[in-house]
């Protein structure tokens, strides 16, 4: 089996969390690790842009957190598990976070989904 | 000595952890019904088998482990195990009971058996842990059964194959079954089935793949081994490759089971979502 990276997989619109990702997004991952506690979230909150730099974020994961941009956020290193917790801060569900990365209306998303069971 | 009376497998979506407690007042929800109506001959089971210990083979999404450190496998060996908040509002709930002593047996056996775990003595578990034992022991009743966390890494890859996690069920199921004190025992395998939460293709399900997977895995589980994860993540979606927790759980069975009850239902939230009771035969 060929091993594929982050960058080469063939699933269109799909991105494999490997290694080179890991080592990519740390800083942002990391970030949103933090964010399991409340008081993280409360500092986050106070100052954005002070709490990217706390952990090291580059210009490119830091303009992803400010546009609430999740698709920016993967392509910066991101991976999906520790960005929920980022999204869990604005009460955005995995819907909303999917709604935006297909570019659907929350609305559409959820039909999409459901008419895959039809 | 111990004897796996059988395994269940289910979805572990964050959303059902928030619908459990309002279980009562959603029966008749629409959305919620589907779901719902599949779980009572699952608890049926359980409330007539009344295993003393569940073996629950769940992925952690970033509560007790970070990237810092991430092993492929580990196995708990703690007195209790807590849940706790992962940043989007999940309710604290119960702590579970562990048992050390089966734990360092279990550890003990798989290293013997060339599976070499990380043991924790301490390990927060999350809503892969959670929300199955939630749903399968209504109204969080799960206090009379000891539990051991089986944590397996579907985080970062490399994940481990459908066939290593396969096998690491066979050699959970001998650990057990060597264990010398009369214990009835479930395996739970956790998550599932097609989902993507990240990427353009969020939201893809694979209804034909999910329902292929659960006729295989009763019978013939080594047909779904020879997989790879990249034709897990292609077929079920980027974290329907949980369904290896699935086949772990499997190979901890005997050959020859019988199928209780299974449903499938798409779906809850981005998830299709699967439940699937097995027997072990004599």
């Amino acid at each position: 089996m060929a091993v594929l990276t982050h960058h080469e997989v063939d699933i269109p619109g799909t991105y494999v969390f490997d290694g080179h990702a890991a080592m990519k997004g740390y800083a942002l991952n990391k970030m949103c690790y933090s964010f399991n506690s409340a008081a993280a979230r409360e500092e986050f909150l106070k100052d954005e842009e002070a709490y990217c730099r706390k952990f090291g974020l580059n210009a490119e994961q830091t303009k992803a957190i400010r546009d609430r941009n999740v698709l920016e956020m993967i392509h910066a290193g991101g991976c999906i598990y520790y960005l929920a917790k980022f999204a869990g801060i604005f009460h955005l569900t995995v819907q909303d976070v999917g709604a935006q990365q297909t570019g659907m209306s929350v609305e559409a998303f959820k039909k999409m989904i459901k008419a895959q069971g039809e | 000595m111990a004897r796996i009376i059988g395994g269940l497998t289910t979805s572990h979506i964050p959303a059902i952890g928030n619908a459990v407690p309002k279980e009562q007042q959603l029966r008749d929800d629409p959305y919620w019904k589907p779901f719902f109506d599949a779980y009572p001959p699952a608890r049926a089971w359980l409330a007539k088998e009344k295993p003393d210990v569940a073996v629950v083979i769940y992925n952690d999404h970033g509560l007790n482990f970070f990237l810092d450190k991430m092993p492929t496998f580990s196995v708990g060996a703690a007195a209790q195990y807590q849940n706790a908040d992962e940043g989007w509002g999940i309710p604290t709930i119960p702590p579970f009971k562990g048992d050390p002593e089966l734990s360092w047996h279990i550890i003990e056996s798989l290293v013997a058996d060339e599976f070499d775990i990380t043991s924790c003595q301490e390990m927060l578990v999350d809503h892969g842990f959670t929300v199955p034992m939630s749903l399968f022991w209504q109204g969080n009743t799960y206090g009379d059964v000891k539990t051991i966390p089986v944590c397996i890494n579907t985080v970062q890859h490399p994940l481990p194959s459908p066939l290593r996690c396969f096998k690491l069920g066979q050699a959970i199921g001998r650990a057990i079954e060597s264990y010398p004190k009369d214990l009835k025992v479930v395996v739970l395998g956790t998550g599932g089935m097609s989902h993507q939460l990240d990427g353009e293709r969020a939201g893809f399900i694979n209804k034909k793949f999910d329902l292929l997977c659960l006729d295989k895995i009763v019978n013939e589980p080594e047909i779904l081994t020879r997989l790879s994860i990249h034709d897990l993540v292609k077929e079920a979606g980027a974290q329907g490759a949980e369904f290896i927790l699935w086949l772990a759980m499997r190979g901890a069975l005997h050959h020859n089971v019988k199928k209780i009850h299974s449903s499938y239902h798409i779906a809850v939230s981005n998830t299709a979502t699967g439940l699937l009771v097995l027997e072990n035969a004599a």
